[in-house]
């Protein structure tokens, strides 16, 4: 590796880290004029144009303050745990594609990678849990450990039929390129619906955001993990949860919605990011939208849905995925059997919540 | 051959219950209440109430205060409900010197103490919203609040610390366009109500959370000397309004809604049709609301004959009590004891909270909706 070589490598990090950080700050702008809008509130209006610099103006802010490391904490531990949070979801970005080709890394198995990326971020929040010498934060920790393991799965597995779909179209069904080439005019979504599903509800899990946020809850164990944590540490773990939000929605767009394809995006190649700018766009949005008006779950509610519900289902739907290549069935059958799985599965719940409902109903009829 | 039957126990792993303490500065705890759960992992099995970060010692302070300057000790008991606590302490000296009150001031008290009644209620849904985890509920039941209290300033110059209700009457007659303003009001805050209804009164995730959770029966309710909306969500019908009628109740149409199972959902259900029948308690008071004087003649410095009254009035939180001790000519009272209604249903919360998870401990408080300010005193 020549001298040039490491120069190259660092400008690349460079770039890649400050877009990523602008990003987030963008998300979380977003977040807060979204939210705002849902409760009749304005939001961030003072600082620059429409309250733009806010995030800004709050990130300056964090790593302005004193760096508090309570006397009791495991030192070595609380430093390295948000960086051991914070590094993985930047090493997910080397391997996502922007538009066709536009990419840090071309990887074979790119998908793998990401997965197994994706699983190492939860050491960082059990690390920070326990290190922190608090009670909050240990069962914080404890909470997020728990939590993370169980919709691991409906993920990876979700993700997983996505690759063998892929096969039917390209020799590569784990690059993520490939995967945008091999979903053509119909995005996966269309044809795997409810693995999209499985997929969002893993995201919502997996980057702790309402009604999954059992790991961070401030009503109950008050910021968990995080309790002990302030000024740019904490900043870390801000920035991180949007960032995993930002990456969980990018490889939701790859993968099922047909990442940077669109109208024109084959003619013209600047339209590429744009498409995958529009779609990450409204995976981000439909979690913020979730988050306004939803309750919070309760742990053993949340793990009774993963391991009863959401798990079953992914089961499900990487046999149907496999049975469709193994008997060559169209994709339209494919679509229709997921559409009477996700009709099943509604109408059960709904069955449930008529019933629930109308208990409560009689309970004060009047 | 036989079957081994492998028996899994937790005998082997080493368990410890952890302490842990929530509050007074815990964002659930509603105001600086302090509990130290004892866990079993995320189950609580044991809880232990911390009380009196507040204690400002008003008890203590009446017996040093004229009979009217008392008034202004009880807007800061229950600093929620602040014309219902003025109105029992008033009520409480009416009694003991006798005091006629105008019925015009009568109607007003009871719309101002509705409306009272009504702000506390949306400022409960928003709390227990956010409680159990939802945004939106608190820039609902804030907002519903807002309004009111715009009201209450136009009527006595105070958002919260209203010093409004006077023995014998009001400080001051309503201004003009009272009326018409509140009718304004009370469609307003109808729109308010189904939106805050919609929002969680349905949702699923929000009936998980508190169906089922903290129950206690109504003969335990009774035990404990719970009053209120969580006695009544126990299945008990009991409302002082209903059962010591006072001021112009009798004269107005309201049912008490009562619940079943003595759970969370119950509690928040019994107040958010309180809501409704609040909204209608107003709207018969603005219609019979008669012109005429709103103070009665009281002596400037009151000097009550020696004796004792225990009065006792529906409140948002319960049933609040006072008790006064007069030895006779004297211008402030011997003694002046409060029976407050969050102090008492505070007593059932061990038993509500033992064997519930961690997350159901705030859901839990939240629902028994306490103010420290009158728990402490």
């Amino acid at each position: 590796m020549t001298l040039f070589d490491l120069i190259f490598i660092g400008v690349v990090v460079f770039i890649l880290f400050n877009f990523v950080l602008g990003s987030v700050l963008a998300v979380i702008y977003a977040e807060r004029k979204v939210l705002a809008r849902f409760q009749q509130r304005v939001g961030p209006s003072r600082t620059g144009p429409f309250g733009m610099f806010q995030t800004l103006a709050d990130a300056v802010k964090l790593l302005l303050k004193e760096d508090m490391k309570p006397a009791s904490v495991d030192r070595f531990v609380f430093y390295l745990a948000p960086l051991l949070l914070f590094t993985p979801i930047f090493m997910l970005w080397v391997a996502l594609p922007l538009s066709d080709g536009f990419v840090l890394s071309d990887l074979n198995l790119g998908l793998f990678y990401v997965v197994a990326i994706l699983g190492l971020s939860i050491v960082g929040m059990v690390l920070a849990g326990w290190s922190s010498n608090n009670k909050y934060a240990l069962l914080g920790g404890a909470r997020s450990a728990a939590q993370l393991i169980s919709y691991e799965l409906p993920l990876i597995l979700s993700v997983l039929s996505v690759g063998i779909l892929a096969q039917l179209n390209t020799d590569r069904p784990f690059n993520l390129d490939a995967i945008v080439d091999a979903q053509g005019a119909v995005p996966y979504i269309a044809v795997m619906p409810l693995a999209f599903l499985l997929f969002f509800v893993g995201t919502l899990a997996e980057t702790a955001r309402i009604p999954f946020d059992i790991p961070l809850a401030e009503e109950e164990i008050v910021g968990g993990p995080l309790v002990e944590y302030s000024g740019i540490r904490w900043g870390v773990f801000f920035l991180t949860e949007y960032a995993g939000l930002m990456t969980m929605a990018v490889l939701g767009a790859i993968l099922f919605l047909g990442g940077w394809t669109g109208p024109g995006s084959d003619r013209f190649a600047w339209l590429q990011p744009f498409w995958l700018g529009a779609k990450v766009s409204l995976i981000v949005f439909i979690v913020f939208w979730i988050r306004a008006p939803l309750p919070r779950l309760r742990i053993d509610q949340l793990m009774a849905f993963a391991w009863k519900v959401a798990i079953p289902l992914s089961f499900l739907n990487l046999l149907l995925v496999a049975s469709t290549l193994f008997y060559g069935w169209d994709l339209w059958v494919l679509t229709l059997l997921n559409l009477a799985v996700i009709a099943v599965a509604v109408y059960g719940m709904r069955w449930r919540r008529g019933r629930r409902l109308s208990q409560f109903r009689q309970r004060w009829a009047q | 051959m036989a079957a081994t039957e492998v028996e899994i126990t937790r005998d082997g792993l080493d368990r410890a219950e952890m302490n842990i303490n929530m509050g007074p500065q815990h964002p659930a705890t509603h105001g600086v209440f302090r509990m130290v759960l004892t866990l079993d992992g995320e189950l609580v099995t044991d809880v232990e109430p911390h009380i009196g970060y507040l204690h400002r010692g008003s008890e203590r302070l009446s017996e040093d205060e004229n009979y009217q300057q008392i008034i202004t000790l009880f807007d800061r008991l229950d600093y929620i409900a602040n014309f219902n606590n003025e109105w029992v302490y008033v009520r409480a000296v009416e009694k003991i010197i006798n005091a006629e009150v105008p019925e015009r001031a009568e109607y007003l008290r009871v719309i101002l103490s509705e409306l009272n009644r009504i702000a506390s209620h949306f400022l409960f849904y928003g709390t227990y919203g956010l409680d159990t985890g939802a945004m939106n509920p608190v820039m609902i039941g804030f907002r519903e609040r807002e309004r009111i209290q715009a009201l209450f300033e136009a009527v006595s110059g105070a958002r919260m610390m209203h010093n409004y209700f006077r023995i014998g009457g009001l400080k001051d007659d309503v201004p003009d366009g009272f009326v018409p303003a509140t009718r304004v009001l009370l469609d307003q805050l109808k729109a308010g109500y189904d939106e805050a209804k919609n929002t969680l009164t349905e949702s699923e995730v929000f009936i998980e959370r508190t169906a089922g959770v903290g129950a206690i029966s109504g003969e335990q309710a009774l035990d404990f000397g719970v009053s209120g909306p969580v006695l009544r969500a126990s299945g008990i019908d009991y409302d002082v309004r209903k059962n010591f009628p006072y001021s112009v109740y009798p004269e107005l149409d309201f049912t008490v809604p009562v619940g079943k199972h003595g759970d969370c959902y119950d509690r928040y259900m019994v107040r958010m049709l309180e809501i409704e029948q609040s909204l209608s308690i107003i709207e018969q008071a603005l219609d019979k609301l008669p012109e005429g004087p709103i103070q009665s003649r009281v002596p400037r410095i009151i000097r009550p004959e020696a004796g004792d009254v225990y009065v006792n009035g529906e409140n948002p939180r319960g049933d609040l009590g006072v008790y006064i001790v007069s030895v006779g000519h004297h211008a402030t009272p011997y003694r002046l004891k409060i029976r407050g209604p969050s102090f008492c249903n505070l007593m059932a919360l061990a038993t509500m909270m033992r064997g519930s998870y961690i997350a159901d401990a705030t859901v839990i408080l939240g629902s028994l909706d306490i103010v420290l300010g009158e728990v402490d005193r």
